[in-house]
């Protein structure tokens, strides 16, 4: 066991774990939180696996820094969509997952 | 590798996954965007245990604070609306359960990928090591994100852009904050916006020899305006100048690349000599362009505030 297998393997895991709240979850808050939690999950396996050498590979280091700003991006906009549905529509679920239950 | 840091390592990674968890399944979701803050700032101390100084910082600043701001406020702003909690919590039914075998075959999968990569790989980090003297910096990471990817990093300045447009073509943002703060906040702004500053700048300076770089320092900065956002509530408004200073940092990025495509270069293939001059004007432009792309981000489009809204 070593700092990156162990790091790899709990990025898989929340990588799941964030996939299946992203799929699962009703609330479009919640699905936004599951989303950065999947991509958390990606960015832990690819500077996990690049911290095998010494001195780590920097390339990975490089793609998840543009993948944190690129993430702050898409949470801001899915944020702003979502307040406008709200707004317009009353609701903070998708019109599909407002009829059930 | 000794005994102490090894349970480190496992405690850490353990806390991670049950953060994930617990955020995911909390029916609370102002308690589930705390954890997702907590979850962030851990994060960031596993970039430092996996020798990724540039990440933590970034992620510290960006991940758990800017995403963390942003979700805070998007949550009230839908609680004035009505109740922003989920109302019940998930019940497994069939689609769902499909969902979670499929979810858990990717997870097996993975696992076993982790597992079974050869133990001698060295990615990239040879091929980066001999291209480093011809890169005009010190730092690896900067090296690799202004000169070998910078076609990258301009698109990745772009999208910024884009999510600006998004924000503000959706005019969803404008609220101030509900009540006035507190004199505390205003104390804290007026000892804390001046070091944030020049260490936004000491973040850009060192980003070329050590961890740091234009992201990294422009999120302290947009730390510094959201605080003072916070603090006394201004508008962004989808004026002239604003839009110029947004646009700045691309149209830097673009003009060198175009430059040295016209001079006989490829484009944004940084000529050896020149190449560390280059990167920190690049750097410059681009923190205050991000800086103010992330306060704008949150203060959002002020026009319903002027009375001026047209949706």
């Amino acid at each position: 066991m070593t700092p990156p297998i162990i790091y790899a393997s709990a990025g898989a895991a929340v990588l799941c774990l964030g996939l299946f709240g992203f799929l699962a979850a009703r609330h479009v808050l919640r699905r936004i939180l599951a989303l950065n939690v999947m991509g958390s999950g990606v960015f832990m396996m690819l500077v996990a696996l690049a911290a095998r050498t010494d001195p780590p590979d920097p390339i990975p280091h490089a793609l998840v820094l543009t993948g944190i700003v690129v993430a702050v991006c898409v949470t801001a906009l899915a944020l702003a969509l979502l307040t406008r549905m709200c707004r317009d529509e009353g609701s903070a679920l998708l019109p599909e997952d407002r009829d059930i239950e | 590798m000794s005994g102490d840091t090894l349970v480190l390592d496992l405690v850490l990674a353990g806390l991670l996954v049950f953060l994930a968890w617990r955020l995911l399944t909390l029916s609370d979701l102002f308690k589930a965007t705390v954890l997702f803050i907590v979850f962030g700032v851990l994060l960031s101390l596993a970039w430092v245990r996996l020798n990724a100084p540039d990440v933590a910082l970034a992620e510290a600043a960006i991940g758990a604070g800017v995403t963390g701001a942003l979700v805070l406020d998007a949550l009230r702003r839908l609680d004035a609306r009505g109740p922003a909690d989920e109302a019940q919590p998930l019940r497994l039914n069939l689609p769902r359960l499909v969902g979670a075998l499929l979810v858990m075959g990717l997870g097996a999968f993975l696992l076993w990928s982790v597992l079974s990569l050869p133990p001698g790989w060295r990615g990239l980090s040879s091929e980066t090591a001999a291209a480093m003297p011809r890169s005009g910096v010190v730092n690896p990471v900067t090296a690799s994100l202004l000169n070998f990817r910078g076609y990258d990093t301009l698109l990745e300045i772009a999208v910024l852009m884009l999510a600006v447009l998004g924000v503000w073509t959706l005019n969803a943002e404008p609220m101030p904050p509900a009540e006035p703060a507190g004199p505390i906040l205003d104390v804290l702004v007026k000892a804390l916006l001046p070091p944030m500053v020049v260490v936004a700048g000491y973040l850009l300076w060192a980003g070329g020899h050590a961890p740091g770089g234009a992201f990294q320092g422009a999120a302290v900065l947009a730390a510094g305006g959201i605080l003072l956002h916070l603090a006394r509530p201004f508008n962004v408004a989808n004026r002239g100048v604003v839009r110029l200073v947004i646009g700045f940092g691309f149209a830097v990025f673009l003009l060198v690349g175009l430059t040295l495509a016209t001079l006989g270069g490829r484009f944004l293939e940084l000529p050896e000599r020149h190449a560390g001059i280059l990167i920190l004007m690049i750097e410059t432009a681009a923190m205050i362009s991000i800086a103010l792309t992330f306060v704008v981000l949150f203060v959002g489009n002020a026009r319903d505030n002027a009375g001026r809204d047209t949706s």
